[in-house]
């Protein structure tokens, strides 16, 4: 009932303690195309659904490289990731430059965490209406992190973000113990497998609207599109004629 | 007429700046030479790996050649400290440019920005005298060469650095087929042009002591880059 009269600005609190236009911005992760992201002992995987929105244009990017070790995966306003993912890029660099070493992932995701909350606390601006599945490698192993439009950033063992993910999360929670010895393969598989739940009735994951990306201790950050996915795809399948043997 | 006998002449006083920053420098010459020659589908750069300051050593081994992408190798001669900064700069924007087209800069677009880079510091520069080398868009060997501002020619081969009045003219005998009668002319082929360079540094080890300790010697054909380090003399 109230709703309405605390949603106009990022600077308002609602009586119950809320920040509505923080609020609005995840509705708008929640309205792109699921991404799931998954890691084991040695390697970090993303997986998205690529949308197109006609017949006529391209699929959407969703996955895109910093570095040699750092990747992301958006849902949301890709302009906003276009920002963010440059913002990381010219971080990496200089991290690169001043320190003589890749940068670590936990401190680039909350150099974005700290540059989205300014939009959740200053007058006139507004929160970046994106949520990013961060991978990367460094000193401490493979990670996985989630930022969202409010600033907050959790990391994961296994997630997913955007349209009907709460399907990929749960396929998830059932399945994230056995991630840990699994190889690079395997786990793109998994990956897949999650993120088919979150497809609609009578759709399919091929090689026009998958999109995968991985990281680990000796691969370097790499995004696979179109032919290159094909043979995930086909493993994907196997592993469905024997499931239902 | 003038009286030549009488007249008064100040003794002559050479125009030099007489105030001094405590004797402080910003520039130091390491040593060194590089060298490339272009083929017609391959190009050789070689640069020895001594570091010098006047009469010292710095050390034996400091590369002076980086790989800046799989096709365009950067051999560079003057101040190593300038010389790995400027290496550095440009490999940040050759990431820049990878990121924004989706592909790897092209040697010829790397030559250009190499010349930008270098002229953004006109007014304090890099003390480096760079090679640019790689493989054209249209698999040629390509070699281009710099002043410390920019200015840049696209040749077939050049040497820098220490021992470049040593190399040089050989070069131009060897490759260009300069004041040689009969000489055929048109690009030589991987074999000989390798040989020449490994020959050019192993006489301007002798001659010059700045150059010496180790060469890297990189081959740059369509297959990739192909690394080599030989010894060279250590005295």
């Amino acid at each position: 009932m109230f709703r309405n009269n605390y949603d106009n600005d990022a600077s308002t609190w609602s009586p119950q303690g809320r920040i509505f236009q923080v609020e609005y911005a995840s509705e708008a992760v929640k309205q792109g195309s699921a991404v799931v992201g998954l890691k084991s002992k040695e390697h970090v995987v993303l997986v998205a659904v690529k949308r197109s929105p006609n017949e006529l244009a391209s699929y959407q990017k969703k996955i895109v490289r910093i570095d040699d070790h750092m990747g992301i995966a958006m849902a949301g306003l890709t302009s906003d990731a276009r920002v963010l993912s440059n913002y990381l890029r010219s971080e990496a660099m200089r991290s690169k430059m001043i320190y003589g070493r890749a940068l670590p992932v936990g401190r680039a995701v909350n150099a974005i965490g700290d540059k989205a909350q300014t939009n959740t606390q200053e007058y006139g601006r507004r929160p970046y209406g994106v949520g990013l599945l961060v991978i990367g490698q460094d000193d401490t192993g493979p990670h996985l992190y989630e930022f969202s439009p409010s600033g907050i950033v959790s990391e994961y063992y296994a997630y997913s973000i955007g349209a009907r993910s709460q399907s990929a999360r749960t396929n998830l929670e059932r399945n994230f113990e056995k991630f840990e010895d699994m190889s690079l393969q395997e786990l793109v598989v998994h990956g897949l497998r999650a993120l088919r739940d979150t497809l609609q009735q009578g759709k399919q994951l091929d090689t026009l609207n998958t999109s995968i990306g991985f990281v680990g201790k000796d691969t370097k950050m790499t995004i696979l599109d179109g032919e290159n996915t094909q043979a995930y795809l086909d493993l994907l399948d196997e592993g469905e004629a024997m499931e239902t043997e | 007429m003038m009286d030549y006998a009488s007249m008064q002449f100040a003794p002559t006083e050479v125009p030099v700046e007489h105030h001094s920053h405590g004797g402080w420098e910003p520039y130091v010459d390491n040593g060194g030479t590089s060298l490339a020659i272009a083929g017609k589908d391959f190009v050789i750069v070689a640069a020895d790996a001594r570091q010098s300051d006047g009469y010292s050593i710095n050390s034996r081994y400091d590369p002076k050649a980086f790989v800046l992408s799989n096709q365009t190798v950067i051999a560079t001669t003057g101040y190593a400290a300038d010389a790995k900064r400027l290496v550095e700069v440009m490999e940040q924007n050759a990431q820049t440019y990878f990121h924004k087209h989706d592909r790897a800069m092209g040697t010829t677009a790397m030559a250009q920005l190499m010349s930008n880079t270098l002229y953004y510091k006109r007014f304090f520069p890099y003390y480096v005298f760079p090679i640019l080398a790689g493989l054209d868009k249209e698999g040629n060997g390509a070699v281009f060469s710099y002043d410390p501002v920019g200015n840049m020619e696209r040749v077939v081969y050049l040497a820098c650095g220490s021992a470049s009045a040593l190399v040089q003219p050989f070069l131009d005998n060897q490759v260009g087929g300069a004041n040689q009668r009969g000489h055929e002319g048109g690009f030589l082929d991987r074999a000989t042009a390798r040989k020449i360079a490994i020959d050019a540094f192993t006489s301007a080890t002798e001659r010059d002591i700045h150059t010496g300790d180790w060469l890297d010697l990189f081959t740059i054909d369509r297959t990739g880059i192909h690394r080599e380090k030989r010894e060279l003399k250590h005295d």
